[in-house]
Protein backbone atom coordinates (compact mmCIF):
# COMPACT_ATOMS: atom_id res chain seq x y z
CA UNK A 1 0.00 0.00 0.00
CA UNK A 2 2.60 2.72 0.91
CA UNK A 3 4.22 1.66 -2.31
CA UNK A 4 1.31 2.23 -4.45
CA UNK A 5 0.83 5.89 -2.97
CA UNK A 6 4.57 6.28 -3.27
CA UNK A 7 4.47 5.00 -7.01
CA UNK A 8 1.91 7.31 -7.52
CA UNK A 9 3.49 10.31 -6.25
CA UNK A 10 6.58 9.70 -8.57
CA UNK A 11 4.35 9.38 -11.66
CA UNK A 12 2.63 12.73 -10.70
CA UNK A 13 6.23 14.07 -10.51
CA UNK A 14 7.58 12.80 -13.24
CA UNK A 15 4.15 14.34 -15.54
CA UNK A 16 5.95 17.76 -14.02
CA UNK A 17 8.99 17.44 -14.59
CA UNK A 18 8.13 16.55 -18.64
CA UNK A 19 5.50 19.22 -19.03
CA UNK A 20 8.35 21.85 -17.01
CA UNK A 21 11.11 20.32 -19.82
CA UNK A 22 8.77 20.58 -22.70
CA UNK A 23 8.56 24.27 -22.35
CA UNK A 24 11.98 24.82 -21.87
CA UNK A 25 12.32 23.52 -25.27
CA UNK A 26 9.25 25.66 -26.76
CA UNK A 27 9.09 29.24 -25.36
CA UNK A 28 10.70 31.85 -27.36
CA UNK A 29 12.30 33.65 -24.61
CA UNK A 30 14.94 33.24 -21.46
CA UNK A 31 12.01 34.50 -19.13
CA UNK A 32 9.50 32.08 -19.88
CA UNK A 33 11.72 29.26 -20.35
CA UNK A 34 12.92 30.15 -16.58
CA UNK A 35 9.06 30.62 -15.18
CA UNK A 36 8.27 26.93 -16.97
CA UNK A 37 11.16 25.07 -15.99
CA UNK A 38 11.98 25.84 -12.70
CA UNK A 39 8.44 26.22 -11.50
CA UNK A 40 7.17 22.63 -12.92
CA UNK A 41 10.64 20.91 -12.37
CA UNK A 42 10.92 21.89 -8.99
CA UNK A 43 7.14 20.68 -8.44
CA UNK A 44 7.78 17.48 -10.05
CA UNK A 45 11.02 17.15 -7.80
CA UNK A 46 9.36 17.54 -4.87
CA UNK A 47 6.13 15.02 -5.46
CA UNK A 48 8.96 12.58 -6.24
CA UNK A 49 11.13 12.85 -2.79
CA UNK A 50 7.43 12.58 -1.39
CA UNK A 51 6.89 9.38 -3.26
CA UNK A 52 10.48 8.53 -1.96
CA UNK A 53 9.37 9.38 1.35
CA UNK A 54 6.02 6.90 1.20
CA UNK A 55 7.99 3.94 -0.30
CA UNK A 56 10.42 4.27 2.48
CA UNK A 57 8.61 5.24 5.69
CA UNK A 58 10.31 6.76 8.20
CA UNK A 59 13.98 5.68 7.83
CA UNK A 60 16.74 7.72 7.71
CA UNK A 61 16.56 7.84 3.77
CA UNK A 62 13.10 9.18 3.93
CA UNK A 63 13.25 11.73 6.16
CA UNK A 64 16.26 13.00 4.03
CA UNK A 65 14.31 13.17 1.27
CA UNK A 66 11.97 15.85 3.28
CA UNK A 67 14.78 17.11 4.01
CA UNK A 68 15.52 17.52 -0.02
CA UNK A 69 12.12 19.18 -0.62
CA UNK A 70 12.52 21.79 1.83
CA UNK A 71 15.81 22.83 0.62
CA UNK A 72 14.59 22.57 -3.00
CA UNK A 73 11.92 24.72 -1.98
CA UNK A 74 13.80 27.06 -0.55
CA UNK A 75 16.42 27.64 -3.33
CA UNK A 76 15.34 26.77 -6.46
CA UNK A 77 13.39 29.69 -7.16
CA UNK A 78 15.88 31.95 -5.91
CA UNK A 79 18.37 30.46 -8.53
CA UNK A 80 15.59 31.54 -10.92
CA UNK A 81 15.59 34.77 -9.49
CA UNK A 82 19.17 35.53 -9.89
CA UNK A 83 19.50 33.81 -13.42
CA UNK A 84 16.67 36.35 -14.75
CA UNK A 85 17.73 39.43 -13.09
CA UNK A 86 21.42 39.18 -14.15
CA UNK A 87 19.96 37.85 -17.60
CA UNK A 88 18.04 41.37 -17.24
CA UNK A 89 21.03 43.55 -16.38
CA UNK A 90 22.98 41.90 -19.34
CA UNK A 91 20.71 43.13 -21.92
CA UNK A 92 18.80 40.25 -22.85
CA UNK A 93 15.53 41.23 -24.49
CA UNK A 94 12.21 40.68 -24.34
CA UNK A 95 10.41 38.50 -26.68
CA UNK A 96 9.28 41.01 -29.35
CA UNK A 97 5.55 39.86 -29.11
CA UNK A 98 5.75 40.79 -25.02
CA UNK A 99 3.41 43.18 -23.47
CA UNK A 100 5.23 45.45 -20.77
CA UNK A 101 8.78 45.78 -18.63
CA UNK A 102 7.80 46.00 -15.59
CA UNK A 103 11.22 45.81 -14.43
CA UNK A 104 13.00 47.98 -16.53
CA UNK A 105 9.20 50.75 -16.07
CA UNK A 106 11.13 50.81 -12.32
CA UNK A 107 14.31 52.37 -13.55
CA UNK A 108 16.86 49.09 -13.87
CA UNK B 1 -22.74 33.30 -36.99
CA UNK B 2 -19.85 35.10 -35.36
CA UNK B 3 -17.52 36.23 -37.16
CA UNK B 4 -13.95 34.24 -38.22
CA UNK B 5 -10.72 36.10 -37.53
CA UNK B 6 -8.20 35.52 -39.68
CA UNK B 7 -5.75 38.42 -37.90
CA UNK B 8 -4.14 38.32 -34.40
CA UNK B 9 -4.86 41.06 -32.13
CA UNK B 10 -1.66 43.04 -33.43
CA UNK B 11 -3.31 43.24 -37.12
CA UNK B 12 -0.63 41.03 -38.43
CA UNK B 13 -2.53 38.14 -41.09
CA UNK B 14 -2.47 34.45 -39.44
CA UNK B 15 -0.29 32.23 -42.20
CA UNK B 16 -2.43 28.92 -41.52
CA UNK B 17 -6.13 29.08 -40.81
CA UNK B 18 -8.11 28.47 -37.08
CA UNK B 19 -9.42 25.43 -38.25
CA UNK B 20 -6.12 24.16 -38.62
CA UNK B 21 -4.05 25.68 -35.73
CA UNK B 22 -6.88 23.39 -33.76
CA UNK B 23 -6.56 20.24 -35.45
CA UNK B 24 -2.46 21.09 -34.85
CA UNK B 25 -2.84 21.89 -31.25
CA UNK B 26 -5.27 18.79 -30.61
CA UNK B 27 -2.70 16.34 -32.22
CA UNK B 28 0.10 17.91 -30.39
CA UNK B 29 -1.73 17.17 -27.34
CA UNK B 30 -2.95 13.85 -28.61
CA UNK B 31 0.18 12.87 -29.50
CA UNK B 32 1.86 13.51 -26.50
CA UNK B 33 -0.61 11.66 -23.85
CA UNK B 34 -0.69 8.54 -26.69
CA UNK B 35 3.25 8.71 -26.15
CA UNK B 36 3.09 9.09 -22.13
CA UNK B 37 0.59 6.25 -22.33
CA UNK B 38 2.64 4.02 -23.96
CA UNK B 39 5.57 4.95 -22.32
CA UNK B 40 3.69 3.78 -18.81
CA UNK B 41 1.72 0.61 -19.78
CA UNK B 42 2.64 -0.86 -22.67
CA UNK B 43 3.10 -4.20 -21.98
CA UNK B 44 0.95 -5.02 -19.07
CA UNK B 45 3.07 -6.56 -16.93
CA UNK B 46 1.99 -9.03 -13.80
CA UNK B 47 2.36 -7.51 -10.41
CA UNK B 48 5.22 -9.47 -9.28
CA UNK B 49 7.55 -7.67 -11.90
CA UNK B 50 5.39 -4.05 -12.15
CA UNK B 51 7.40 -2.42 -9.59
CA UNK B 52 11.11 -2.83 -11.60
CA UNK B 53 9.19 -2.33 -14.84
CA UNK B 54 7.37 1.42 -13.79
CA UNK B 55 10.63 2.34 -12.30
CA UNK B 56 12.51 1.62 -15.43
CA UNK B 57 9.49 3.92 -17.19
CA UNK B 58 10.32 6.52 -14.79
CA UNK B 59 14.13 6.76 -15.84
CA UNK B 60 13.31 6.63 -19.28
CA UNK B 61 10.81 9.45 -18.67
CA UNK B 62 13.67 11.20 -16.74
CA UNK B 63 16.19 11.18 -19.48
CA UNK B 64 13.52 12.58 -21.51
CA UNK B 65 13.61 15.63 -19.93
CA UNK B 66 17.36 15.56 -19.53
CA UNK B 67 17.58 15.15 -23.42
CA UNK B 68 15.22 18.07 -23.36
CA UNK B 69 17.55 19.88 -20.91
CA UNK B 70 20.85 19.14 -23.28
CA UNK B 71 18.42 20.67 -25.95
CA UNK B 72 18.22 23.51 -25.01
CA UNK B 73 21.78 23.66 -23.59
CA UNK B 74 23.30 23.09 -27.28
CA UNK B 75 20.46 25.40 -29.33
CA UNK B 76 19.86 28.43 -26.81
CA UNK B 77 21.18 31.36 -28.46
CA UNK B 78 22.18 33.78 -25.30
CA UNK B 79 24.03 32.92 -21.85
CA UNK B 80 21.63 32.92 -19.90
CA UNK B 81 19.56 30.47 -21.72
CA UNK B 82 22.53 27.44 -21.04
CA UNK B 83 22.69 29.09 -17.28
CA UNK B 84 18.81 28.09 -16.47
CA UNK B 85 19.61 24.33 -18.29
CA UNK B 86 22.43 23.88 -16.29
CA UNK B 87 19.97 25.05 -13.41
CA UNK B 88 17.09 22.85 -14.20
CA UNK B 89 19.29 19.40 -14.72
CA UNK B 90 20.93 19.55 -10.98
CA UNK B 91 17.59 19.43 -9.57
CA UNK B 92 16.61 16.18 -12.31
CA UNK B 93 19.63 14.83 -10.77
CA UNK B 94 18.14 15.02 -7.41
CA UNK B 95 14.93 13.45 -8.93
CA UNK B 96 17.45 10.71 -10.38
CA UNK B 97 18.82 9.87 -7.11
CA UNK B 98 16.06 10.07 -5.27
CA UNK B 99 14.58 7.34 -8.12
CA UNK B 100 17.71 5.09 -8.05
CA UNK B 101 17.44 4.75 -4.05
CA UNK B 102 14.28 2.36 -4.44
CA UNK B 103 15.12 -0.58 -6.36
CA UNK B 104 18.94 -0.79 -5.23
CA UNK B 105 17.70 -0.60 -1.71
CA UNK B 106 20.53 1.52 -0.94
CA UNK B 107 19.65 4.63 1.29
CA UNK B 108 22.75 6.69 0.54
CA UNK B 109 21.54 7.19 -2.64
CA UNK B 110 19.60 10.37 -1.28
CA UNK B 111 23.43 11.29 0.40
CA UNK B 112 24.67 12.22 -3.35
CA UNK B 113 21.28 14.55 -4.22
CA UNK B 114 21.64 16.55 -1.18
CA UNK B 115 24.92 17.34 -1.61
CA UNK B 116 24.73 18.16 -5.72
CA UNK B 117 21.71 20.22 -5.31
CA UNK B 118 23.81 22.02 -2.91
CA UNK B 119 26.53 22.89 -5.01
CA UNK B 120 23.92 23.15 -8.12
CA UNK B 121 22.78 25.98 -6.18
CA UNK B 122 25.54 28.24 -4.90
CA UNK B 123 27.33 27.85 -8.73
CA UNK B 124 24.59 29.17 -10.28
CA UNK B 125 24.60 32.13 -7.54
CA UNK B 126 28.00 32.73 -8.93
CA UNK B 127 26.79 32.11 -12.26
CA UNK B 128 24.70 34.37 -11.73
CA UNK B 129 26.97 37.05 -10.58
CA UNK B 130 29.35 36.51 -13.38
CA UNK B 131 26.82 37.09 -16.12
CA UNK B 132 25.74 40.69 -14.68
CA UNK B 133 29.05 41.59 -14.25
CA UNK B 134 30.20 41.59 -10.84
CA UNK B 135 33.13 40.32 -8.78
CA UNK B 136 32.99 37.68 -6.24
CA UNK B 137 33.66 39.66 -3.13
CA UNK B 138 30.62 42.98 -4.51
Amino acid sequence: MNEIVGFSFILLGLAFDFFGCLGLVRFPDVYNRLHSSIKCVTLGTTSILLGLFFCKGFTPAGVKAILCILFLLLTAPVSAHVLARSAHKSGVKLWEKSVCDKYAEDGN
Amino acid sequence: MSPVRNYYSDGSKKSVSNGMRCLRWFLGLAGILAALAAIIFLPLPSLLEWQSLFLKRAFFILMLCAFFVLWRLFLGPTAADRAAALDILGILILGFCAILGIPTGRDWYIDIGIAWALQSFISILALGKYMEGRRFDE
